[in-house]
């Protein structure tokens, strides 16, 4: 055996010069600890107060800091991209802040509220000035179930149709489709609800009901279901269909027996993202929905209750005991929402993005 | 007597047909007719809104845009006499979007940089499904989380930036009222859009030539240096179309800036000052006691509302679709 058969054959555990030791974060931990020092003292020493200044402070000394020691050791560009690089990190800092923000204080002061009976009872037996032990959201959860199932029956077909023209005959009006479906997503949601408004509730005997807020909520649902399920059966391989065409299927047969099969998780995905985006819209229930403190099963008249409402009408009755309420709708319509998340992302063949 | 059994195994010859069946004649008609919905929906949208709402324009003519008044009253003959204005409105409502877009587009950019160039694989892969997690907030959770949260924070905020640049006029006050401000229910909206303008910068940065990039490096750049002079160029469409889809998003937001904003039919330059105006929170705002009459100037509003957003998401969309086009 020549030495160099021995050295292609022994395995070699990769080097990696440039990866970070744990000698080279002792100076970063130095750093932060003598900034936070810092920080400290120099608030309680000078008239700069809060916690904003305890933010800015810090940012400055452990960036320069970091500067400082670049620029000892490698030169003023490196200097630089330290910089750069503290600017970066702080930036995505403060964006991912209000989000923690956000879920710390919707289970924090919603949990308040929440006792088995809120699962159960509906608002007939109370007020938003109730104590937070009586009455619940049982009617709004119907309510949503019922507003997701129809908006979905409404602007499933369109959706997945609408898909299917884009992917499978790619006709000449495709661009101009395709044009009109973002166009489409960009419709501002309380535009919707007073569409349906004026179409069907302003001049008719008719009044708000769930299948007429269904009807404004597949308006936004139908842009978000066409371009996730576009995507989707974009990825279905094209020798798939012309495997079907090759054995003498129609186009017809090879879209209903293979392509559509083959993404369904895909398309399953999509609706879960649409119906995420629906579920919590609060807009357009406010011209179509009506008003309702009982369960209605009835979705074809009669006002119906939803979970987004009931957050509204708390936060619009102001007192502490409707906000508490709020609070508590927020919650449950969140783990809502994050189920659904939850959901996609399992059935999700693909990485899900949301545009 | 071999052959006639051959014979027998061999299928009859079939025709040659090359029309389309009849399913696939039914199927491409079908789809061909679905694909219209959309502009079915649009045309109706628009057409719907535009009918209702004719008898306001007619009424107000051009001051429907530019005045500032909304007044509808019933006088003493028991007529109404009103006059509608959305000049206070679309002002408030551009100012309100372009605090947030100034806020939120650069923390957005620089959350994309270090979501592409900075994180670590894992760290990355978690942030961005957070990302996508903060779209789908219902927006009556950012209403009322800037209304109990936030509110108290940005007025402390907003009295440090009138202290120190309080004499630049947009930033000055009448009096010091700092509630309810357009400065609060930008800073809601600059969140709201975060999402939607870092995962459309991102998809861009991370479409960056690796050859380009790792020309960079081998010439010396520093990692500040590549994103300076490849990631920002090439990407810098792709944010200004994710900055116009924010926008987009910003212009038609309802609740969540109901729930901050004071509106006061009177135009406010003073960003730090307590009233401001917002096209669809006043709809909503107006919708439950209105009139017949004034119920359909409402419309017309909307109808505004809904050119706004319509002209700046396509121009959006075709910036956003032509830099993901030129980065293949």
């Amino acid at each position: 055996m020549t030495t160099a058969n021995v050295i292609a054959n022994t395995p070699v555990a990769p080097r990696k010069p440039w990866k970070a030791t744990k000698a080279d974060y002792i100076p970063l931990f130095v750093i932060f600890v003598l900034a936070a020092v810092l920080d400290i003292i120099v608030v309680a020493v000078t008239p700069m107060k809060g916690k904003l200044a305890y933010a800015l402070l810090f940012f400055i000394f452990a960036s320069g800091f970091q500067m400082a020691l670049k620029w000892y050791k490698l030169g003023k560009r490196a200097a630089i991209d330290s910089l750069a690089g503290s600017v970066a990190i702080t930036g995505a800092i403060i964006a991912f802040t209000p989000v923690a923000s956000l879920l710390a204080t919707a289970i924090v002061k919603g949990v308040k509220g929440l006792y088995p009976g809120f699962f159960y009872h509906d608002m007939s037996v109370a007020n938003y000035q109730s104590p937070l032990n009586q009455g619940g959201v049982i009617q709004a959860i119907v309510g949503t179930l019922y507003l997701i199932f129809l908006s979905t029956a409404i602007s499933l077909p369109l959706s997945v149709l609408t898909a299917l023209y884009l992917t499978e005959i790619r006709g000449k009006a495709s661009g101009f489709i395709q044009f009109l479906v973002q166009a489409m997503s960009g419709i501002p949601s309380v535009v919707a609800g007073i569409f349906i408004y004026s179409a069907l509730l302003l001049t008719t005997s008719l009044r708000g009901s769930t299948i007429m807020a269904a009807l404004a909520l597949a308006i936004l649902m139908i842009p978000t279901v066409t371009r996730t399920a576009q995507e989707v059966l974009l990825l279905v391989p094209r020798e798939l269909r012309e495997a079907g065409l090759a054995l003498g299927a129609t186009q017809w047969k090879t879209v209903a027996t293979i392509v559509v099969p083959a993404a369904r998780n895909g398309l399953i995905t999509a609706v879960i993202l649409g119906v995420a985006r629906i579920a919590g819209e609060t807009a357009p229930l406010l011209f179509t929905l009506g008003v309702s403190n009982k369960i209605n099963w009835n979705p074809f008249s009669g006002g119906q209750s939803a979970l987004p409402y009931y957050v509204w009408s708390g936060l619009g009755d102001g007192t502490e005991l409707g906000i508490d309420r709020a609070w508590s709708g927020i919650l449950v319509l969140l783990m809502l929402v994050l189920s659904l998340f939850v959901v996609a992302r399992i059935f999700g063949t693909r990485k899900v993005k949301i545009k | 007597m071999s052959s006639n059994v051959i014979e027998r195994v061999l299928p009859e010859k079939r025709a040659l047909i090359n029309r389309p069946r009849p399913s696939d004649i039914a199927f491409r008609a079908i789809l061909n007719v679905m694909s219209y919905s959309s502009l079915l929906i649009l045309a109706a949208i628009g057409g719907f809104l535009a009918f209702r709402g004719f008898g306001a324009f007619k009424d107000n003519g051009f001051g429907f845009i530019t005045h500032a008044e909304w007044s509808s009253l019933v006088g003493d003959d028991g007529k109404e006499i009103s006059t509608f204005g959305l000049g206070a409105m679309i002002t408030g409502t551009l100012i309100i979007s372009t605090i947030a877009l100034f806020i939120g587009v650069p923390i957005s950019v620089l959350t994309a940089l270090f979501l592409t160039f900075y994180a670590p694989e894992r760290l990355k892969r978690t942030l961005v499904t957070v990302v996508d997690l903060m779209a789908s907030f219902p927006s009556i959770l950012y209403g009322i989380w800037g209304f109990i949260v936030l509110s108290p924070m940005a007025t402390y905020w907003a009295k440090l930036v009138y202290k120190f640049l309080g004499w630049i006029p947009f930033l000055s006050v009448p009096t010091p009222a700092f509630d309810r401000s357009p400065f609060l229910a930008g800073i809601v909206l600059s969140i709201m859009i975060i999402p939607i303008v870092t995962s459309v910068s991102r998809e861009i940065f991370a479409q960056t030539p690796l050859e380009r990039m790792q020309a960079a490096y081998a010439l010396g750049a520093t990692r500040w240096g590549m994103i300076r002079a490849v990631a920002l160029p090439f990407g810098a469409s792709g944010v200004v179309g994710g900055a116009m889809l924010g926008l987009g998003r910003a212009l038609g937001e309802t609740v969540a800036v109901y729930s901050v904003l004071n509106i006061v039919f009177k135009i406010n330059w003073h960003i730090l000052y307590g009233y401001g105006g917002n096209i669809a929170s006043m709809i909503v705002q107006k919708f439950g006691e209105a009139s017949f009459t004034e119920k359909k100037a409402l419309l017309a509003a909307g109808f505004v509302l809904f050119v706004m957003t319509l002209l700046v998401n396509m121009v959006a969309n075709t910036v956003v679709s032509r830099a993901v086009k030129s980065g293949k």
